[in-house]
């Protein structure tokens, strides 16, 4: 006699656990809005700049998401973003806007097929290649601009890429609304979405099933250099600059974003709204401890004690 | 063997059950020191259960274990290891980035004054077992460079080097060739001289009358026999452990083959490591069956076809046109589907819900312009369901959820949602229960009735001639012989149960002795 199939142990502890990334928000804004209301945290304009701080994190973090669930990780986006900074501005100084668009989305591709061509074909694990490629983006970008600011001087392409605003709300929440809205719908609806999940969840099995899971890691390591790099074009039209310090660090703040926001870092598993809403708490915290008035030290300190609470609390136990 | 040898190893009245099945009843089981202890039995027989309860992974419910003579006080491994029995490992256990001599001596290194490890002396004492036994392996080689002969040795040396004085092996011989076979049994009997007792696990009949002293078969969880190999001739042994079962298949009725065009044919296929020069064909409306044992190149031979591992030679021809099948995708456009042997892995996606992993061969036809049809995937699934009798509590739970059988029709179910002509079935009935069997052989003869060419692998030879109309034997690597299904009934037995035994012996002798033709081929 077969065994009958039984539901998922524990359904509603389970549930508890999933959606922690959406409790947790809650409860982190409550508490900041009864704290800090006297120094203005649900000032609307308040509100609206940890939208426009946290969307370079949102746009990176989507196509993290799909990376993550395919099973591989991009350590390069924070590098490859701030080297996009640089190349536009350069390439907007000679070629006007349009050049400066082109210039970054080709950066982006430039890097990603790289990332995916050494991943994919040569074997090294897309840890130690992104690894690498993030000195390798930064490096280049500090000697192609001699370490020194790019200004930007086209106030059409500044509008467009993240300074711009229309009424109250930035141009910003709309590529971050764009990219989150196009990224849910590949990830949910789309055969690509189903093959990277697949490909993340079971490699041999994928393959067994006909999905060339070689293309589709190549597929997802571009995708994310190409989000790096727009994530950069808005950095520099937000700066009105390229900078090679641009976007440092990001590539934390972008998994963190993901993972929080429930994909897996074992690949198989992911959602694209989770991981916007994981970044919207990473910048309601920094947001939200600045107003504290904590030095930038303590706010790391305590940045990265409540990520760990968070994904601690978010992991199926035993 | 003329002075009553003393006895390494006695377990009396053995009972031990898992989840109401009784996996062994009132087992006695009785290995003498300094002799090679051969046990046999069919798949389910009882075999693995016994040697874990003997060295402590299972504990029995009932029964006594004596080894050396003194009683074992307590049932684990540690008790077992101090008891010294040894096992080695069907995976073997060996750590391929270490040397020989570390993994012989792993956590048991030798310190040097200062306390640390001392590789030199482990690889002396390494060098020392292997002179003793008077084989030929370097105890500082990575043991990822050896070859799975000399792995095998290696797993035996480290055996020995803990004092054991039980050791059981099961199945030794599957990955090695047979010049390490030779050395394994050369080996074999340097131990046995030092009257270390050998429990030895095989399913080939030609190895165990070459090395064996004494037998025991178990059939169903029974004890059957224990005897001298000279009191057994390899067809009183298979009768022994084919016996009088009842397993539920023989009223599976093998509907009239009607044989219809050819669908695949394959001439002097040759793929990456196995099969060599395997030809075949398979019409419309039959089921193949492929006998023989592990490494074969069975499933070798299902990769190719499938397009995992690709032809190095040869023709594929479906229905008349040669086909070149480079990738899974290939050969699923070409309407092959294969059931993979290893379920979990190869089969299932486990955290994935069962609609999710239904769909994911056909993603794109599901997907026609990149967006999902979520109607198309829900009607997919419930068809699946429903016709394959699938047990769940829903098509949005995960499939690990499930038990194994009902698993095992999740991954039928994805394969029959491409609509293969051609599908290939790796032993789809491995661990999963009995009534689960017979309804995936059904569904076998209902599949090419209904006009499908199907390939069946398994090791249960009951289930291949309870499904199949023609079984290829093979062994290592290369097509034996066509047996027609017929040909191996006994026209005047009239008992369904008897005839389906009789068939086994005579497919089991031919199997046996397509072995000995390779081993007088190799000289």
């Amino acid at each position: 006699m077969a065994k009958a199939a039984t539901a998922p142990a524990g359904g509603f502890f389970a549930n508890w656990r999933q959606n922690i990334i959406y409790i947790g928000f809650v409860v982190i804004f409550i508490v900041f809005a009864l704290t800090l209301n006297d120094k203005g945290f649900l000032n609307p304009n308040n509100l609206l700049n940890i939208v426009r701080q946290t969307a370079m994190i949102a746009v990176m973090a989507v196509a993290m998401t799909f990376v993550l669930s395919a099973g591989e990780i991009d350590l390069s986006v924070g590098a490859v973003a701030g080297l996009t900074t640089v190349t536009v501005a350069m390439a907007i100084a000679v070629a006007g806007p349009v050049g400066g668009v082109l210039a970054g989305l080709a950066t982006g591709l430039a890097v990603g097929v790289f990332n995916g061509w050494l991943t994919t074909r040569i074997g090294i694990p897309s840890f130690l290649t992104t690894l690498a490629m993030m000195g390798i983006a930064k490096g280049v970008a500090m000697w192609i601009s001699d370490t020194a600011a790019v200004p930007i001087l086209s106030p059409g392409y500044s509008w467009i890429f993240g300074g711009g605003s229309v009424g109250p709300i930035p141009v910003l929440m709309f590529w971050m609304a764009v990219i989150a809205g196009v990224g849910h719908v590949a990830l949910r609806r789309s055969g690509f979405g189903r093959k990277v999940l697949a490909t993340g969840g079971g490699e041999m099995a994928a393959r067994y099933s006909g999905i060339d899971t070689r293309s589709i890691k190549f597929k997802v390591l571009v995708l994310s250099s190409c989000a790096a790099a727009l994530a950069g074009m808005l950095y520099a039209g937000r700066l009105q600059s390229g900078r090679f310090q641009l976007g440092e660090g990001d590539e934390l703040s972008v998994i963190a974003a993901a993972v929080l926001g429930g994909t897996s870092l074992f690949g198989g598993k992911g959602t694209v709204i989770g991981t916007i809403v994981g970044a919207l708490m990473i910048g309601m915290i920094n947001n939200g401890l600045i107003l504290m008035g904590l030095e930038f030290s303590q706010q790391l300190i305590a940045k990265g004690a409540i990520i760990i609470l968070a994904v601690a609390l978010s992991q199926k136990r035993g | 063997m003329t002075a009553p040898a003393p006895v390494a190893v006695r377990m009396t009245g053995i009972s031990k059950s898992f989840g109401g099945i009784r996996a062994l009843d009132g087992v006695d089981f009785e290995v003498f020191a300094g002799e090679v202890h051969a046990l046999l039995g069919g798949n389910g027989a009882g075999k693995s259960t016994i040697l874990k309860v003997l060295n402590g992974v299972h504990v029995p419910e009932e029964g006594e274990i004596e080894v050396g003579g003194q009683k074992l006080a307590a049932h684990s491994p540690e008790a077992a290891r101090a008891a010294g029995i040894a096992m080695n490992f069907q995976e073997m256990s060996l750590i391929p980035t270490l040397t020989v001599a570390q993994n012989i001596f792993l956590t048991r290194e030798a310190r040097d004054a200062r306390g640390m490890i001392d590789d030199a002396d482990s690889v002396r004492r390494a060098q020392a077992i292997f002179d003793m036994l008077q084989v030929e392996v370097d105890p500082a080689a990575l043991v990822g460079d050896l070859g799975a002969g000399q792995k095998q040795l290696t797993e035996i040396a480290k055996a020995i080097s803990q004092n054991a004085r039980v050791l059981i092996l099961d199945e030794p011989s599957t990955a090695l060739s047979v010049s390490d076979v030779e050395r394994l049994f050369v080996f074999l009997r340097q131990l046995k001289a030092k009257g270390v007792a050998i429990i030895y696990v095989s399913h080939r009949m030609d190895e165990i009358a070459r090395i064996a002293d004494r037998a025991t078969i178990l059939r169903d969880g029974k004890h059957v026999i224990t005897a001298p190999l000279a009191d057994l001739p390899i067809d009183v042994m298979i009768e022994h452990i084919v016996g009088k079962k009842s397993k539920g298949l023989s009223d599976v009725t093998r509907g009239d083959a009607t044989r219809g065009e050819v669908l695949l044919d394959l001439a002097n296929v040759t793929g990456p490591h196995k099969p060599e020069n395997v030809s075949l064909t398979l019409h419309r409306g039959e089921v193949l069956g492929l006998a023989g044992l592990l490494g074969s190149g069975r499933s070798a031979l299902a990769r190719v076809i499938a397009g995992i591992e690709p032809a190095v030679s040869g023709e594929i021809r479906i229905k008349g046109t040669t086909v070149a099948i480079r990738r899974p995708a290939d050969a699923i456009a070409q309407g092959i589907a294969l059931v993979p042997e290893a379920r979990a892995t190869q089969g299932i996606i486990p955290a994935h819900s069962v609609a999710e992993n239904m769909v994911m061969a056909v993603l794109g036809r599901i997907a026609p312009r990149g967006i999902v049809d979520r109607d198309r995937v829900r009607d997919i699934a419930d068809r699946m369901i429903a016709r394959l009798s699938i047990k769940t509590a829903s098509r949005d739970h995960a499939v690990s959820t499930l038990s194994g059988g009902n698993q095992q029709k999740v991954v039928i179910g994805k394969w029959l949602a491409t609509e293969p002509d051609i599908l290939i079935l790796d032993e789809p009935t491995a661990g999963i229960d009995i009534g689960s069997k017979a309804e995936i052989i059904r569904l076998v003869r209902d599949l090419a009735q209904a006009g499908k060419g199907v390939i069946v692998i398994s090791s249960e030879l009951s289930e291949l001639l309870t499904a199949c109309d023609r079984i290829l034997v093979m062994a290592d690597g290369r097509a034996h012989q066509i047996l027609d299904r017929a040909d191996l009934d006994d026209p005047t037995e009239t008992n369904p149960e008897h005839a389906l035994q009789a068939a086994e012996r005579r497919l089991q002798i031919e199997i046996q002795k397509a072995l000995t033709i390779k081993e007088a081929s190799h000289g």
